[in-house]
């Protein structure tokens, strides 16, 4: 009691508090020490496994470094490793995988971005409740719509193919990012709308020239968050796809749980690190951006 | 008079008032209607019939329910989603709390340490699962490395022994998924008040009460939209089964998503595709109904 009060009349003085070497410090600074070190492990033994013959890789324990460091694996699970009937490696899935999210990532944004625009600045009737049930839609599990869009994609030819893959990331997209993009253009001022409004400007032209200029930073969050989540995608990729055309997270799982020949511990964790360096890349370049695009998408859903 | 004939002919009808908008608006339309309403309402409507390599309209009642329910494999998979979802729920709000509140220190490095708990996030649930497949592997991985290290009786062998499967894929969930939490807590407890702090600090009312009793509370909003997000990401657990243990051993690893996607596409018993996705849709519904009536009822 004595103690607080001293505190709170006395302001700044007495000794100054020692920061370094504190008990306090020693106990956050271990603690997150600890536990860093336990989330890079999978990262080190990675790398550690891709980079070892497999003699080696049998005899070792897999945190050891490599002894003889070897690229092997890497071209074995690039360019040979085998899926099924086809052996030309993990590039075909990373091919198929670059064809389905730029054309996704482009298309998602493009129709998210016009819903936000016309549900922060041109609401009709009814579009809050299509809001609502978009909303809504991104909470039921997607189980619950795969055969419905098997159909829908039959009826329209597209089943199976890149193009319909495109589709089913755009239509799945867009509840997030739409409500990414309404908070985005809801936050802006309403003076510039209505000024562009009274100088004639149309829904199209106020879209172009005054609002993608103003809202770049949430297109490159967009981007991000679209980047990633298409890339790391399995479940759309094995249900939409077929085998030639499946995507990369598809083929490594394929790779590395296929039942027959003898498991290639190496060749599996470099086809591993090839599919998650896409993603990984795109975070550590994206740094703060990335968390701001998973808050943003998450928070406010 | 005039001015309002010209905008009587302007507007024609109430249908064409903002048709930019209602045209640019199409494809979310469609989405909501035909995607989300229609594409829900078809399976439910189709998990009452016995639909098997194609969907027909012969409905059989509650028959493919009744056979659901009977199934030990879906009787396993709702006993895994139950277990990982009430420990994965657990663990990652305590642990991305706490990883949080270490963070929100003032430490230094403190960028460096984010970007090292949030980077599993940016990989995938294949990746994720195949990884922890090899560190798990019994032969080679965490248990063969323990007992090198001279205790030759330790055990840890979750990915073979069904009876702890299921904890294997915890763990590895965890450590791609604690990170994400511990961010969304970060933001939160950002937005509290430094003079909260002070407040507390002047009563002098230790650290870890100020975050239990009045911290905790004050992050109220934060706390149910992890808890919604962490919820709705539990019932959708697929990949990550699939690339770490497909399954396996046996059934022992068996999830409600897996069990769909293996009748719809494999077993080519579409019926029962359909009424198991109906009971995942009924189990979200259970979570977001209540959370969507707390949150959005009470502002009218």
């Amino acid at each position: 009691m004595a103690m607080s009060q001293t505190l709170a009349t006395d302001g700044p003085r007495g000794p100054k508090p020692r920061h370094t070497f504190s008990k306090r410090n020693i106990f956050i600074y271990g603690t997150l020490f600890v536990v860093a070190v336990y989330y890079l492990l999978p990262l080190y033994v990675m790398v550690v496994t891709s980079l070892k013959g497999m003699p080696e890789v049998r005899l070792g324990n897999i945190f050891s470094p490599p002894l003889e460091i070897t690229f092997e694996p890497w071209v074995k699970a690039w360019a040979t490793a085998c899926t099924g009937l086809n052996c030309d490696g993990l590039s075909r899935g990373f091919w198929n995988s670059v064809r389905i999210t730029v054309p996704s990532v482009i298309l998602s944004i493009a129709i998210a971005s016009v819903n936000g625009y016309a549900l922060a600045n041109w609401r009709f009737k009814g579009s809050e409740l299509f809001f609502t049930i978009l909303i809504i839609g991104a909470f039921i599990p997607y189980q619950v719509m795969l055969y419905p869009i098997v159909i829908i994609l039959r009826e329209i030819g597209l089943y199976g193919s890149l193009s319909g893959l495109v589709i089913v990331h755009s239509i799945f997209g867009m509840p997030i990012l739409t409500l990414l993009f309404r908070n985005y253009f809801a936050s802006l001022p309403e003076e510039l709308f209505k000024a562009a409004r009274v100088d004639g400007a149309g829904f199209w032209s106020i879209y172009l020239r005054i609002m993608l200029p103003m809202s770049v930073p949430i297109f490159v969050v967009a981007v991000i968050l679209q980047i990633t989540g298409i890339w790391n995608d399995f479940l759309f990729g094995v249900v939409y796809t077929r085998p030639e055309t499946y995507p990369m997270t598809v083929q490594l799982n394929n790779i590395v749980n296929s039942v027959q020949g003898v498991k290639e511990y190496n060749v599996n964790m470099a086809a591993t690190l090839l599919t998650g360096l896409v993603p990984l890349v795109v975070y550590f370049i994206s740094g703060k951006l990335f968390v701001r695009g998973i808050a943003a998408g998450a928070v406010k859903g | 008079m005039a001015s309002t004939m010209s905008s009587a002919a302007k507007r024609p009808s109430r249908l064409f008032r903002n048709l930019s908008a209602k045209i640019a608006s199409v494809p979310m339309i469609l989405t909501a209607l035909v995607v989300f309403v229609g594409g829900t309402l078809w399976t439910v409507l189709y998990s009452f019939t016995n639909s098997r390599l194609l969907p027909r309209l012969k409905f059989v009642g509650l028959d493919q329910y009744e056979r659901l329910w009977a199934t030990p494999r879906w009787l396993v998979s709702i006993e895994n989603l139950a277990i990982y979802g009430v420990l994965s729920l657990i663990f990652s709000l305590v642990i991305g709390f706490v990883l949080a509140a270490l963070l929100d220190q003032k430490i230094r490095f403190e960028d460096t340490f984010r970007t090292i708990f949030l980077y599993p996030f940016a990989l995938s649930f294949v990746v994720t699962g195949v990884v922890w497949q090899w560190l798990l592997n019994p032969d080679f991985g965490v248990q063969a490395v323990v007992r090198s290290l001279g205790w030759e009786s330790f055990a840890f062998d979750p990915l073979y022994n069904s009876s702890i499967v299921i904890y294997g894929v915890l763990i590895a969930a965890l450590w791609q998924g604690t990170g994400f939490v511990m961010c969304l807590m970060l933001a939160g407890l950002r937005g509290i008040d430094e003079d909260i702090w002070k407040a507390a600090r002047v009563d002098g009312i230790p650290a870890w009460r100020t975050y239990l009793f009045i911290v905790l509370p004050m992050m109220r909003p934060v706390l149910i939209t992890t808890l919604v997000i962490i919820a709705a990401g539990i019932v959708k657990v697929y990949d990550l089964v699939v690339a770490q243990t497909s399954g396996g051993p046996g059934i022992a690893s068996e999830v409600p998503a897996k069990y769909v996607y293996d009748y719809m596409f494999f077993a080519q018993n579409l019926g029962q595709g359909f009424a198991a996705s109906t009971m995942m849709l009924l189990s979200v519904a259970i979570i977001i109904v209540p959370w969507a009536y707390l949150e959005f009822g009470r502002r009218r």
